[in-house]
């Protein structure tokens, strides 16, 4: 079935704290390299049919509400992906 | 008249029992109200109460805000009906767009739980009448996503309109920005916080204070200033 992938990121000016606690846990385990890191959501809209202009016009307005909160993130991709 | 203010329970939310407590310590009936119900059943002011709606689940309040309940609290509270909101009700007021801005993680990852002081800065809210402006309170804080965040534009309007109701004194226990515990909107009927004044309301059960241990009562001012705003208007 098709799926509508939805990545939200936080926005660049907001601290992660989160992606934070990451990058400063990778050098524990030997990991080096890495300037930063910042975390994200993913989310997995599995499409009943076809993906229609209505339905990828759902899953983005789906983003935009729900998903994300734009004070604090940003919607980097609404994309179709056939899993 | 007695006054009648709601609280309003969610699946997951924990400090409704504490919240109602403290509207009957103040004076007020307090009147459960749930969250898949349309009805404010009458009440004069609404409290949103603490805990962890949907279990946090995508972000603190974003999906508790589009309960049935929350479609008439939004209208009530741009009526200009008194609501306060409370830790996850300060966040559900900030994902309902009634305050700008928004709580992300601590800055330092840790859950806190202190007794806290904070300065009240504004005193004409509808919950903060019966403060003094630049008092000092304390009331309790817990909370893993309390960092207060939001654009420099819309903190410098803030600071502005003097609607920085609370700030933290001493230590800022989330990075919020400006060390901003709680704001109001333009008319100063709605107001959010990250503490917990419902845990500071009854000798015995509160914070410890001067006089003696767990004695401290400076959340109870919220709810009497909100039920003798109610009883001037009626």
């Amino acid at each position: 079935m098709p799926t509508i992938v939805v990545d939200v990121m936080p926005k660049p000016e907001i601290l992660d704290p989160q992606g934070k606690a990451v990058s400063s846990a990778l050098p524990r385990i030997g990991i080096e390299g890495f300037a930063q890191v910042r975390q994200g959501k993913r989310f997995e809209l599995t499409v009943d049919g076809e993906v229609t202009d209505e339905v990828l016009a759902a899953a983005r307005k789906a983003a935009e509400t729900l998903l994300s909160n734009p004070v604090i993130e940003d919607v980097v991709s609404v994309a179709v992906e056939d899993v | 008249m007695t006054a009648r203010i709601g609280v309003v329970t969610f699946p997951g939310t924990l400090d409704d029992r504490d919240a109602a407590r403290a509207v009957r310590l103040a004076g007020a009936e307090a009147v459960p109200l749930w969250h898949g119900s349309e009805s404010l059943e009458g009440v004069d002011a609404v409290v949103l109460p603490g805990g962890f709606s949907y279990g946090d689940y995508l972000r603190a309040g974003a999906i508790a805000r589009f309960a049935p309940i929350m479609d008439k609290v939004v209208d009530a509270a741009n009526g200009g009906m008194p609501v306060l909101g409370i830790c996850n009700g300060f966040q559900l007021l900030t994902e309902s767009h009634l305050l700008p801005g928004s709580m992300i993680k601590n800055d330092h990852l840790h859950f806190v739980c202190r007794d806290q002081t904070l300065r009240v800065e504004n005193a004409e809210t509808s919950w903060t009448t019966e403060y003094r402006e630049g008092e000092n309170i304390v009331i309790p804080l817990k909370n893993q996503d309390g960092q207060y965040v939001a654009d420099d534009y819309t903190l410098d309007q803030l600071e502005a309109e003097g609607r920085v109701a609370f700030r933290y004194v001493g230590w800022n226990p989330n990075g919020s920005r400006r060390d901003i515990a709680g704001i109001t909107n333009e008319r100063g009927n709605v107001v959010g916080l990250m503490p917990h004044p419902e845990h500071a309301v009854e000798k015995g059960f509160g914070p410890d204070s001067v006089e003696a241990g767990r004695a401290g009562t400076d959340g109870l001012a919220f709810f009497t200033s909100a039920i003798k705003g109610l009883l001037t208007l009626a």
